[in-house]
């Protein structure tokens, strides 16, 4: 297979994007799961909840600094790869970056030295200020991020600008309050937390199996299933909220995630198994629950959900409408200051299915004389492969599910005081909570993969294909680059696992003579949940 | 809402340019010196806790400095995104080189100290080298080769095409500006090292930071006369220009030409005290170090640096981006920028959000403040890096 420039491309963001975010969802988790320990070490004043934030503290440093280092690439590689892109939307894309590092990033990056250095010189309370700022700012990180992101899945506030070839804002406030961005965040934070617990978790009940540093896996136990529990629900609900919002503009994704070929009656099926065949556009098999799909989706009895082949005929519509607005787009180009009102009407009456056109620019240079063939290849190219979007989503949805159970299963061994049953009775659940651990990492890359290529050929949803995203770059330097990431960050990889499972092994500093409580005072969180002692 | 125009189109383009000065020069001047201690390391520590000694005078304040770096990007993404995507893209290689090195920085930092393995800790020492080192050079390398235009193109959809090698970014002038960014950086990281670490480093620190401060000197006096006889060529737009414009690159006709970038000092006289600036920080540097006035080397270093990044943006206003094969399609600050909304809105943003950067970065700086020794670093072992 001959790869291009754009497969490279994508091939090297998709990468770079999703080893990025290993380390991310962890530090958003643990830097809130930190910042409430300590709040219990400075409001009870025991020392076991400063080892704790410690001890957690080193696992999250560990981690924190590949996501940084991973950061740099991400922040660089929209110029350095799709720089046609950079052009065209940088009047709306680039400020949530910007003031990304302005309003999150800056503190998040400043305040951690604090966090790992200030011990001895700042107070408990001042300490703690700095550890709440380092995970407030990871979460705001967060929103502006997934802000710039949703406005790629959802480019509302813009509008084209034929004199200037770029999207520009209309409104700042949309751009900002893009519901499809609001709705990410919450889920992505959520999955964060999901991701800290689990790990939180699954390290504790390791300890548990061994016998090891009781009195901090309990307390930590404690924490992370209630956190885990909370954030489960959440990030599955908040999801549901992102489905919602899929339909309502990326009708395409959703119709992929549920391999539904043809529109249904509504309450629309859904497939819980299938096997989607892409030659013949159609489901060799599938296993159907009736209605579901269409309560999910719609939140209602009688809209109907648009299967792929309805979409692709509505994008044979948008192509055609598309060149028609490229072409005005051609002649304002050439004579931008004579050019009539008439044609810059016509443009701007199409201008919103432009991106329709340049789907033809792979098999026309005129999408114009563009044929009745040529528009149904370009039509068909709006279709993800199926397969992956149906599966993909599946395991994520599957992992959700699980993550609701396995924390609420633990959330309830420690809310009735009954961890020691778990170490004594059911070694089984600890064996389960310790091999859950790389899950949720599977759930969030699994997640990436739907929305992000969900949307292809989209690199701005309708407005522009991926493909004429692309910086004028030859083959071999992508081939380069690309090989060069791989091997830099499998390196890094195997560096940081290996130094997160040393420290693991070496497990907290506790000296358990000082930690046996005294007696009838054992009091984990806020005090309303006895641990019972040794 | 028409908020925006309260202030006009021009004058916040002037603005972000000055602003893209401000933070280029911020990241120089901080993240500047953790690059020059990082690129001494090797040679101005021998045994590990002499090492540990120079990483820790950086080690809890450098990962705030290297945002100005991630800053940097998504301003110029959000003020100049033409400038984003062609310097990005047409530098492809050497960004690569770039980042490489800078994603070893951080990680170098925090796994040195994981393991006391001596050759473990040596090749993270190197890393830190390397992690410092390149990117102070490639930075002045690609501020030379801004400077003597890029070689890319642009069609009539404001699709770039570069038409340059890796290879063709290291001519005798980006050389020279590469290592004038090398010894400026470097003589500021031993400036930082003598304030901030005492005894034998602080005395090595001294040796060689007099040594980068004769390069520095040395360099950005032929790098002028270089551009001042005409050795390098300037752009000057020919056409009218409205300063109010809708972005265009393509709207103006430009030509390269002998000693354009003088062009302002000539029109300007009193712009000649921005390179004095810079020399006055390099030679108050130099004579300063062979005193005992650490705090005020620090000042004149700094002074240094904002001089000479700062000649760099007025020798070459209002070019920001020149194209050496199509002069007529060089970026400037009237035709490259984002929209009246976008520059205000991003102002707004930045005018509330800088102050309080600077207030908590200064804040941080003071509670970790202190010489770092020998024992300082002994009696935080656990952590210290």
């Amino acid at each position: 297979m001959e790869l291009s420039v754009v497969d490279l491309s994508r091939l090297q963001f998709a990468m770079t994007a999703l080893y990025h975010f290993l380390f991310v969802p962890l530090t958003i988790g643990l830097s809130i799961l930190l910042a409430t320990m300590e709040t219990v070490y400075v409001m009870t004043g025991r020392e076991i909840w400063k080892r704790m934030v410690k001890f957690w503290g080193t696992l999250f440093g560990i981690n924190f600094v590949l996501g940084v280092a991973t950061g740099l690439t991400m922040e660089f590689q929209f110029g350095m790869n799709w720089a046609y892109f950079s052009q065209y939307v940088g009047d709306v894309f680039g400020a949530p970056l910007a003031i990304e590092g302005l309003m999150a990033f800056f503190m998040e990056a400043t305040f951690v030295g604090l966090f790992f250095f200030g011990w001895d010189k700042l107070s408990r309370r001042q300490h703690l200020a700095a550890t709440w700022a380092v995970a407030i700012a990871t979460n705001f990180s967060a929103l502006w991020i997934l802000i710039a992101n949703g406005w790629m899945q959802n480019p509302i506030g813009a509008e084209f600008n034929p004199d200037t070839m770029r999207m520009e804002v209309s409104s700042f406030f949309d751009v900002l309050f893009n519901p499809v961005a609001q709705a990410k965040f919450v889920h992505t934070v959520s999955a964060g937390y999901v991701t800290a617990a689990l790990f939180m978790l699954g390290i504790s009940a390791w300890y548990m199996l061994q016998g090891r540093h009781l009195q901090i896996a309990k307390r930590s136990m404690t924490i992370a299933s209630a956190f885990g529990f909370a954030s489960a629900l959440s990030v599955v609900v908040l999801g549901d909220e992102s489905g919602y919002e899929a339909n309502l503009n990326q009708k395409m994704k959703l119709a992929t995630i549920e391999a539904m070929w043809h529109t249904e009656p509504a309450p629309a099926a859904f497939n819980v198994v299938a096997w989607p065949d892409m030659e013949n556009r159609e489901n060799i098999f599938a296993i159907e629950v009736p209605y579901v799909m269409g309560l999910i989706a719609t939140r209602s009895l009688d809209t109907i959900i648009p299967g792929i082949h309805e979409l692709v005929d509505r994008s044979k519509d948008r192509i055609r409408q598309g060149a028609i607005a490229w072409d005005a787009l051609q002649k304002i180009r050439e004579n931008p200051d004579t050019v009539s009102e008439e044609v810059r009407e016509t443009f701007r009456y199409n201008a919103n299915s432009l991106g329709y056109a340049y789907l033809l620019l792979p098999y026309t240079d005129n999408p114009m004389e563009a044929t009745t063939e040529q528009i149904d290849e370009a039509a068909w190219s709006t279709v993800p492969n199926v397969f992956p979007m149906f599966y993909a989503f599946r395991i994520m949805v599957a992992c959700g599910f699980f993550f609701i159970l396995l924390t609420s299963v633990f959330f309830y061994y420690s809310s009735s005081g009954k961890l020691d049953v778990l170490r004594e009775k059911r070694r089984w659940l600890l064996h389960v909570a310790v091999w859950s651990i790389p899950l949720p990492w599977v759930a969030c890359e699994m997640g990436w993969f739907v929305a992000e290529y969900g949307r292809q050929p989209w690199i701005i949803e309708s407005m522009l294909p991926t493909s004429a995203g692309v910086s004028s770059l030859s083959v071999a330097e992508v081939l380069f680059t690309l090989a060069g990431f791989v091997l830099l960050y499998s390196t890094l990889l195997v560096i940081e696992v290996t130094l997160m499972i040393k420290y693991i092994r070496i497990g907290p500093d506790d000296d358990e003579a000082a930690e046996t409580p005294p007696p009838a005072s054992v009091r984990p969180v806020s005090g309303t949940v006895p641990v019972p002692a040794e | 809402m028409i908020l925006y125009e309260m202030i006009d189109y021009s004058t916040l383009k002037v603005i972000w340019w000055v602003l893209l000065g401000v933070l280029l020069i911020a990241f120089a001047v901080t993240d500047g010196f953790d690059m020059g201690v990082g690129a001494l390391l090797p040679f101005i520590a021998e045994t590990d806790i002499e090492r540990r000694v120079v990483i820790n005078t950086i080690g809890a304040t450098w990962e705030g400095n290297q945002v100005w770096f991630i800053l940097g990007g998504g301003a110029i993404f959000a003020a100049w995104p033409p400038l984003y995507a062609i310097s990005f893209s047409g530098f492809y290689l050497a960004m690569f080189v770039v980042l490489a090195a800078m994603i070893l920085r951080p990680v170098a930092f925090k796994y040195r100290s994981k393991n006391p393995d001596p050759s473990w800790r040596s090749s993270w020492d190197w890393a830190l080298f390397i992690g410092s080192f390149v990117p102070a050079l490639v930075f002045g390398v690609a501020v030379g080769n801004v400077m003597l235009g890029v070689p890319y193109s642009l069609d009539n959809d404001l699709r770039m095409t570069y038409e340059g090698s890796f290879f063709g970014l290291f001519s005798p002038f980006s050389l020279l500006c590469g290592l004038l960014s090398v010894s400026m950086l470097v003589m500021h990281g031993a400036v930082w090292l003598v304030m901030r670490a005492s005894g034998e480093i602080a005395r090595r620190a001294r040796k060689y930071g007099t040594i980068a401060a004769l390069f520095a000197i040395l360099l950005f006096a032929l790098g002028g006369y270089l551009v001042a006889s005409g050795y390098v060529d300037g752009f000057r737009i020919t056409s009218e220009v409205d300063p109010n414009m809708q972005a265009n690159p393509l709207a103006k006709q430009a030509v390269i030409e002998d000693g354009a970038w003088m062009i302002n000092y000539a029109t300007y006289p009193w712009l000649w005290l921005v390179p004095g600036l810079g020399f006055l920080g390099l030679f108050g540097t130099l004579v300063l170090l062979q005193t005992r006035l650490e705090l005020l080397i620090f000042v004149f270093s700094k002074w240094a640096i904002v001089g000479i990044i700062a000649t760099v943006g007025i020798s070459m206003f209002p070019f920001i981006l020149p194209s050496s094969v199509q002069p007529e399609a060089s970026l400037t600050v009237w035709d490259a920028s984002s929209t009246h909304r976008t520059l205000f809105n991003m102002l707004v943003v930045t005018m509330i959000f800088l102050p309080i950067i600077l207030v908590y970065t200064a804040w941080v700086y003071k509670v970790l403040w202190g010489k770092v020794d020998e024992e300082t670093i002994e009696r935080d072992n656990h952590t210290a890096y």
